[in-house]
């Protein structure tokens, strides 16, 4: 427990050891609060809710997500800390669940940031609170999703860049999968077991469904499984890396 | 030879990348007391040798033993005795000396108490006092080398493998380096590795040498010097190489059949 604790620290501060962890949370307020107003005419649609700003999360963690995770294991790579790290009396998997941790409470803070159109739209009129949070929650949740592939990605290589687009590329899958362009593709030739998985896969259907206001458990629980496998393969990777 | 009990051991470790054989059946034992060099050209093998040691790599076959434990089978209490300092001190830069060290006791086990008591004794050993709240990016070569030794000292390991761990280092520092490895030594296993001969018969109290992953000779620096060809004295010597040069050159370039 305390070595989780103390590579959470760690891990945490360590974003903030630049100004990049600034610059960052700045773009990410900033593009989430301008898609709402101009992107999804916030205020023409005149109804005070936040569903013009969820729309847009799935799409903007995609990409920012990957810029947050792909540090996680590149760059202990490409210091040689590594080798530190995994020489420590510690298991690999607590590890890789605090480096993780540190990561979504990032990812946490960043959505905090955003509270200022949650006040707003209180402001405007009276939203359903009950469902902004449970959106909140649900982005929370896909974001550390995110950052669980991000991870993953990160342990194969010590090249950040690399790392970031092959995040960018695994998370699109399966922010695609939901959409009927990608499942028609699927359908003729595909057995229907098959395209209802991939349709289950689809973050944007499951964060959907928790945005639509119908908090459904299966979404949490599908979010927090995938999160769950992304975080063993991390671990299988990690291993597999020492009998390389 | 005086040697304890085996508190390192290598057997028949191998390890391949692909087709290259970079440890090709290394075998030993290191009690305690003794200072090993692992002496050997680059690309030797040792690093990979000492990275099967403290279990970051897996064996491709063989094993190793620290403290009696399996580096791969029960890594945690093999790591519990074990202090390493892998090629090239790496540290993470953005943290401070003390902060960094802080870091590495708590995940050794240390409370924060005892970490406090344990990295002031450290501060003083290995002088780190001028540095100790400056980022770890902004330490010269020789300081952040000394970072490297702390953090591998900070839960008074019975075993200590140090990756070149004067590399770099001017020679004021270099001499500090090795008096401090000595100052280690009577309680100690220590592996360190080196391409400097100098260093062996500085530290050392045996060496091993290792080339194209095969060990071609153990003994101490003196046996090493039974290997150095007989001088011929009318000739003129184009290069100054010393006794012991001469003997590790004829040892690796035999075996590298040049
Ligand atoms: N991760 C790796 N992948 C592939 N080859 C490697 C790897 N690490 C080391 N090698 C190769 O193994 C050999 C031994 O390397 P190393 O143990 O670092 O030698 P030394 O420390 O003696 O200079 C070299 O030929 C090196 O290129
Ligand atoms: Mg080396």
């Amino acid at each position: 427990m305390r070595a989780l604790v103390l590579i959470f620290r760690r891990e945490f501060a360590a974003y903030f050891a630049t100004p990049l962890a600034a610059v960052f949370l700045a773009v990410f307020v900033g593009v989430s609060t301008g898609m709402t107003f101009f992107v999804s005419n916030f205020f023409d649609r005149s109804q005070a809710d936040l569903s013009s700003f969820f729309t847009w999360q799935p799409w903007l963690l995609l990409v920012l997500m990957p810029a947050v995770g792909m540090r996680l294991w590149a760059e202990e790579r490409r210091l040689g800390t590594i080798e530190l790290l995994m020489t420590l009396p510690v298991q690999p998997w607590k590890i890789v669940l605090s480096k993780w941790l540190a990561a979504f409470a990032f990812a946490g803070l960043a959505l905090a940031f955003t509270m200022p159109l949650w006040i707003t739209v209180n402001w405007l009129g009276s939203p359903d609170n009950g469902v902004i949070l449970a959106s909140y929650l649900g982005a929370w949740l896909m974001a550390g999703a995110f950052l669980a592939i991000a991870s993953c990605i990160s342990a194969l290589t010590k090249n950040q860049v690399l790392a970031f687009i092959g995040a960018v590329i695994a998370g699109f899958i399966f922010v695609m999968a939901g959409f009927d362009l990608v499942l028609a593709a699927v359908r003729p030739w595909a057995p229907d077991v098959v395209v209802q998985v991939i349709a289950s896969m689809s973050f944007i259907g499951h964060f959907q469904r928790i945005t639509d206001g119908v908090f459904e458990a299966s979404a949490l629980v599908f979010f927090i499984s995938l999160i769950g496998f992304a975080l063993w393969l991390n671990v299988q990777i990690l291993d597999a890396r020492k009998a390389a | 030879m005086a040697v304890g009990q085996a508190l390192v051991e290598t057997r028949a470790l191998i390890k391949s990348f692909g087709p290259v054989r970079a440890v090709d059946g290394i075998s030993f034992t290191v009690g305690r007391g003794e200072v090993v060099g692992f002496l050997g050209p680059n690309g030797a093998g040792k690093s990979t040798t000492m990275k099967m040691i403290a279990g970051f790599l897996e064996p491709t076959s063989g094993s190793a033993f620290v403290a009696g434990f399996d580096s791969q089978r029960d890594p945690i209490s093999a790591r519990n005795h074990l202090g390493y300092l892998p090629e090239g001190a790496p540290a993470y830069p953005d943290m401070t000396v003390a902060d960094f060290l802080a870091f590495v006791a708590g995940m050794r086990g240390l409370s924060p108490a005892q970490g406090q008591r344990r990295l002031a004794e450290l501060v003083e050993s290995i002088d780190l006092a001028d540095v100790w709240n400056r980022r770890i990016e902004a330490l010269s070569k020789g300081y952040k080398r000394r970072v490297g030794i702390a953090q591998a000292l900070v839960h008074d390991p019975d075993v200590l493998v140090l990756d070149e761990p004067t590399d770099g280092l001017d020679p004021n520092q270099k001499h500090e380096m090795r008096a401090l490895i000595r100052t280690l030594a009577p309680t100690k296993a220590i592996i360190v590795s080196t391409h400097i001969l100098e260093e062996v018969e500085a530290i050392c109290t045996r060496a091993i040498v290792i080339a194209r992953g095969k060990m071609l000779a153990d003994g101490t620096p003196a046996d090493l010097l039974a290997h150095a060809p007989h001088r011929d004295e009318t000739m003129p010597q184009l290069v100054k190489t010393t006794p012991l040069e001469d003997a590790f050159r004829h040892i690796t370039l035999d075996q590298a059949g040049v």
